[in-house]
């Protein structure tokens, strides 16, 4: 369990805050998060959004002085460069980084799989397991929110498709 | 499309129609995209900045949108320019500090803002006014295909759009909606409504003018997750919760206005008594009336103003802007005396003036 930032307690709730594209992360115990909220001008930092970046990827990350060496054989950029400017060197860094980044990914969104738009050209294979995927999401949703009867629908829904996808030949 | 004479004008964003806008000022989606085959910007030198800008200026240019795209060179336009595209909202802060080749389509009516080579390679944004989430996604989306068409944007399977920062991964949406919450700042209730926001991984930020403090009780909400779950859903639990934020603060207006409606009167005459009278006023101390004018005229204590003249007035009246109108260079005192007068002008109290 995460520590409160500002004392020991464990933390209870964890504040993302986001300016100008930049990430920072708060891990608060309740009493901790009650002043924090009562001080906190909207849109105004307590701390260093910069920091507080850092402090994302240094608390998902373990080795960090191994990890700084890393770097993107496309672009070039090391994760260190990453982690001080905040932005990545291009497309590729994602999967040289993967390692790293999939935890920070985790820590901002709740989530490491995209289930949006997909580009025009992408091929029909990718556009029903994206439909899947998106099911799954919503099951667990129900299943969450106690909603018994719309989650009985999606798992019919679900294994109508998986059932249809398993009968195809592969193309 | 001439920017001096954009000055005179707003964006449709801000003439205060559509539904909810009493209390919603506009409604704003926009996506981060890539292109495949370049590094991202912080690795990209300034031919690469070049050669992304002229590779996505034609497509830009003549796509099937809001009557006729007019395309700036941002590089090219004066600091005064840029600051006044950004006061528009037409042009991120960022994207007018940076350097190197970069650029802007913007729409006939401003509703459609298309940035080349801010943090992303393009940055597509539509504006509307009022609370119009479903249209906003509605254009943008299509801008999106169209654009597919010509270019191929970096995307993966797992992580979806890849984008320069891993904040706007995935989706590469941002959704966001402007509201107008005096009655709830006022009673402080606004507290609570941070409270949830914070829980449910959204985002609020106050709108600011030259200084950094937030001011005029403008808020804006908007989504912090990216990657996960689809567009709609997005903008869906977004709406639902503007939603029940426009019900607070109605009942919290109600309220007021049954047990402290001489109070309120009072306030409200007395801020638009000063804008009417004032020979020198700060944009801080402007938009700090301008709100409490703009509630009251929603409330039915204020007569013969309207909605989109305050709102007209929260733009025209900022530094750029002011500048423009006056054809000349002002220095902030200076500024605050033009603003002083501009102000009376538009709330029909200068006849009393001797110039
Ligand atoms: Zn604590
Ligand atoms: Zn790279």
């Amino acid at each position: 369990m995460r520590k409160c930032s500002r004392c020991s307690k464990p933390a209870t709730l964890h504040i993302t805050e986001l300016k100008e594209g930049d990430v920072h992360a708060l891990h608060l115990c309740e009493a901790c998060a009650q002043e924090y909220l009562s001080n906190v001008e909207v849109g105004q930092e307590s701390e260093d959004p910069e920091d507080l970046f850092q402090q994302q990827i240094e608390s998902s990350i373990e080795d960090l002085e191994d990890v700084d060496q890393l770097s993107c054989p496309d672009c070039g950029i090391t994760f260190k460069e990453f982690r001080s400017q905040g932005r990545l060197g291009c497309p590729q860094c994602y999967l040289a980084f993967e390692n790293e980044l999939m935890p920070l990914l985790e820590n901002i969104h709740g989530e490491t799989q995209h289930t949006g738009k997909l580009p025009k050209r992408a091929p029909e294979a990718s556009r029903r397991q994206y439909e899947l995927i998106k099911l799954r999401n919503r099951l667990r949703t129900a299943v969450e929110s106690e909603s018994y009867e719309e989650a009985a629908q999606l798992r019919d829904e679900i294994q109508k498709m998986e059932t249809a996808f398993s009968e195809e030949p592969d193309k | 499309m001439d920017l001096n004479g954009l000055a005179q004008t707003s964006g449709e964003w801000l003439r205060g129609t559509g539904p909810e806008s009493d209390i919603v000022i506009s409604s704003r989606i926009r996506l981060a995209r890539n292109l495949a085959q370049f590094p991202f910007l912080s690795r990209a030198d300034d031919a690469g900045r070049a050669e992304i800008e002229s590779l996505l200026r034609e497509p830009i240019s003549s796509l099937p949108v809001d009557g006729e795209l007019t395309y700036f060179s941002v590089n090219n336009l004066d600091a005064l320019d840029r600051q006044f595209l950004v006061e528009r909202q037409l042009i991120s802060r960022e994207h007018a500090e940076m350097h190197g080749s970069r650029g802007v389509g913007i729409g006939a009516e401003e509703n459609v803002s298309l940035m080349i080579n801010e943090e992303d390679h393009l940055r597509l944004q539509v504006l509307r006014s009022g609370f119009a989430l479903d249209e906003c996604w509605a254009e943008i989306n299509s801008i999106d295909d169209a654009l597919e068409e010509h270019v191929t944007f970096a995307f993966s399977e797992q992580l979806g759009f890849l984008t320069a920062c891993p904040t706007n991964v995935g989706t590469g949406i941002r959704v966001s909606v402007m509201l107008h919450l005096p009655a709830l700042a006022l009673t402080k209730e606004i507290q609570k409504v941070f409270q949830a926001m914070q829980k449910m991984r959204l985002a609020v930020r106050g709108l600011y003018g030259e200084g950094s403090q937030a001011m005029g009780d403008f808020y804006q909400f908007s989504n912090q997750v990216t990657l996960g779950p689809s567009e709609q859903e997005i903008i869906d639990k977004l709406k639902e919760v503007v939603d029940g934020i426009i019900k607070y603060e109605r009942r919290v207006r109600d309220e007021l206005v049954v047990k402290n409606r001489q109070r309120l009167h009072d306030q409200v005459s007395r801020a638009y008594g000063i804008l009417r009278s004032a020979q020198t006023i700060t944009s801080e101390e402007t938009m700090h009336l301008l709100s409490s004018v703009r509630m009251g005229i929603n409330l039915g204590l204020v007569d013969g103003l309207e909605i989109p003249t305050t709102n007209e007035l929260f733009i025209q009246t900022q530094p750029a802007h002011l500048q423009k109108l006056r054809d000349e260079h002002l220095e902030s005192a200076e500024r605050n005396v033009a603003r002083a007068t501009y102000i009376r002008q538009r709330l029909g109290s200068s006849n009393h003036e001797h110039n």
